[in-house]
């Protein structure tokens, strides 16, 4: 009961935040124009590294999409609806939080309500777009289970990165300046995730499983939906990305009771 | 009932010097400084009760007021509000609170104030019925009727100032905090602002506290004065006590012709020249209208002017008698 009202009420802040969005139109087809056109690039250059190699550690290109749509589908749907972690000091910065702290709400719930950046869907449509090209031609028997895995990689996929964005808030209340190294994770998580995490060799692919779990949402289900390895662990690993919320969400609340003793 | 005891905080402020050189050196080795906000702050206001909260910049009042709205939590000592700890049920406890940032808005920005007014009833989850209730009382009162369909942007400050009080005001708290309401307000609108909550106070008994740097607010509103300075609370009692025991000054201009003006006790000349002076009156000893007298009949005035013994002054002394 508790959770559908949160949900109803949620909903009347996107509502909300659509209505703010419309006020702008041209700006706001601008905005999510120049999104598109952004990942454009990233799209472009995966295209032009297969024009000469066709091959990335034994992917073709279509296997590569498809796992370059799941992480930039993921990305952006986290950037949208998280995005109030991603602009925490900002946040911080005009006395925002001051009010969340005077509002009968819980923290995390206001700064998710705080923004939602209906431009960054964008990226989105883009991502949804090449997903539609890798399905059929990625050469995936696509059965119910392999359906499924696909949607769980996509919902792992926002957890990890509006997790990675939780860390970064939490950052926020320790210090305002210097946080760009959190871009690593973010952004570059997106970039690096363009391919499959093994390309980049076994220590990397070993940071990507154990600490930021990036390679759990695609490598090892991709190795699943493409019927390399069918194990179970596979299969389960976009979960990782769920779990990756537990110490962001410890770590966010050191940083709250922080704030709350120093104010600033 | 808000009970505060011994309450202490204190800061750690990061120093270093400009330039890069020291610059680059804070990233290895930080200076901190103490700063000893709030100092075993102790009050009690109790129900219904309307308190101003005064002291120069840096005093501890926006410290005071984190504290009691739940935003910080002390070093050490206890906070009591509606039975309630404010930084252990936060939830609780600022349902039962109004807080208006005089500088911040909670308005949204692009929508009409309408639109954020029923965002904000869901958010306090009041009853559809309390919720229209009200509102048409707020809007009365506060005359936004037609202010409700406007987007926030395009509002007078002294508009928004109305809508952000009616906005903190729908869920009806008990307390009310209100910091700086009138900063940057016309006379009209700081009237209407002040009449207002002259009138919650009376008839809903919200207990207000407020935090300003307009002593007219403080003339105007608050029958009880807390003054704060480095940290501590220095006066606790009513303006009236408060204007009696403390000598208030009067300047009085004279413009006269022909004579000498008289040496009077309680007087000092702080300004003299031919035809003209200027005398400070420690209205104590000497009360104008006997200073006046006093002086007319030595000299022929042709003008008289005078001026101070405003709560400005009151406070201006307040703060020099306690070196703050």
């Amino acid at each position: 009961m508790k959770a559908i009202r949160a949900i109803r009420l949620y909903g009347k802040f996107v509502s909300m935040h659509l209505r703010c969005a419309m006020q702008y139109k041209v700006s706001f087809a601008l905005t999510m124009l120049g999104q598109f056109l952004t990942s454009f690039s990233a799209l472009l250059s995966v295209y032009f590294l297969f024009d000469r190699f066709h091959g990335v550690e034994g992917f073709s290109f279509s296997e590569v999409l498809l796992c370059f749509s799941v992480v930039l589908l993921s990305f952006s749907l986290a950037e949208c609806f998280a995005r109030g972690f991603d602009r925490f000091s900002v946040i911080i910065s005009n006395g925002e939080f001051d009010r969340i702290l005077t509002r009968p709400r819980n923290e995390i719930f206001q700064v998710l309500t705080h923004t939602v950046e209906f431009s960054r869907l964008g990226r989105l449509v883009q991502a949804v777009l090449v997903l539609c090209y890798a399905l059929p031609t990625s050469g995936v028997y696509w059965t119910v289970d392999r359906v499924l895995l696909l949607v769980l990689m996509v919902l792992g996929g926002v957890a990890l990165f509006s997790g990675l964005f939780l860390v970064y808030a939490g950052f926020c209340f320790f210090t305002i300046e210097g946080l760009e190294f959190m871009n690593i994770f973010t952004d570059g998580g997106r970039e690096f995730g363009s391919y499959p995490m093994s390309i980049y060799g076994k220590e990397l692919l070993r940071f990507f499983t154990f600490v930021v779990p990036l390679a759990c949402v695609q490598y090892y289900p991709l190795l699943y939906l493409l019927g390399r390895d069918t194990s179970f662990w596979n299969y389960a690993a976009p979960l990782a990305g769920f779990v990756f919320w537990l110490p962001a969400w410890l770590f966010w609340r050191v940083g709250v009771r922080r704030y709350k003793s120093t104010g600033s | 009932m808000i009970t505060m005891r011994e309450i202490s905080k204190s800061f750690r402020v990061s120093r270093r010097k400009a330039g890069f050189a020291a610059a680059a050196k804070a990233l290895f080795h930080k200076e901190y400084d103490v700063v000893q906000a709030l100092d075993r702050v102790s009050f009690t206001i109790g129900d219904g009760e309307m308190v101003g909260y005064i002291g120069p910049n840096g005093a501890g009042k926006s410290s005071t007021i984190k504290i009691m709205s739940g935003i910080l939590t002390p070093d050490s000592g206890q906070c009591v509000i509606n039975g309630r700890v404010p930084w252990k049920n936060r939830v609780e406890h600022v349902r039962e609170i109004g807080v208006v940032f005089g500088q911040r808005s909670q308005l949204w920005w692009d929508v009409p104030v309408a639109d954020s007014f029923e965002l904000l009833r869901d958010i306090y989850q009041v009853p559809e019925q309390t919720y229209r209730h009200n509102v048409e009382e707020l809007t009365e009162l506060l005359d936004l009727s037609t202010l409700l369909r406007t987007p926030t942007r395009q509002l007078s400050l002294g508009q928004r100032m109305r809508c952000e009080i009616a906005a903190s005001l729908l869920h009806g708290p008990k307390v009310l905090f209100l910091d700086e309401p009138t900063i940057g307000l016309d006379a009209v609108s700081k009237l209407a602002v002040r009449e207002f909550i002259k009138r919650l106070n009376r008839e809903k008994k919200t207990t207000v506290i407020l935090t300003t740097h307009d002593m007219q607010d403080i003339e105007a509103l608050a029958s009880r004065i807390l003054l704060i300075g480095r940290g501590r609370i220095l006066m606790d009692g009513d303006l009236q006590t408060l204007k009696k025991e403390n000598t208030v000054y009067k300047t009085l201009t004279v413009e006269y012709s022909g004579g000498q003006l008289p040496q009077l006790a309680g007087a000092t000349v702080q300004q003299s020249r031919p035809g003209r002076a200027t005398l400070r009156l420690d209205v104590g000893v000497l009360p104008v209208p006997e200073a006046i007298a006093a002086i007319s009949r030595q000299v022929g005035v042709t003008d008289l002017s005078v001026t101070g013994g405003s709560v400005d002054d009151l406070v201006v002394s307040l703060y020099q008698k306690y070196h703050i």
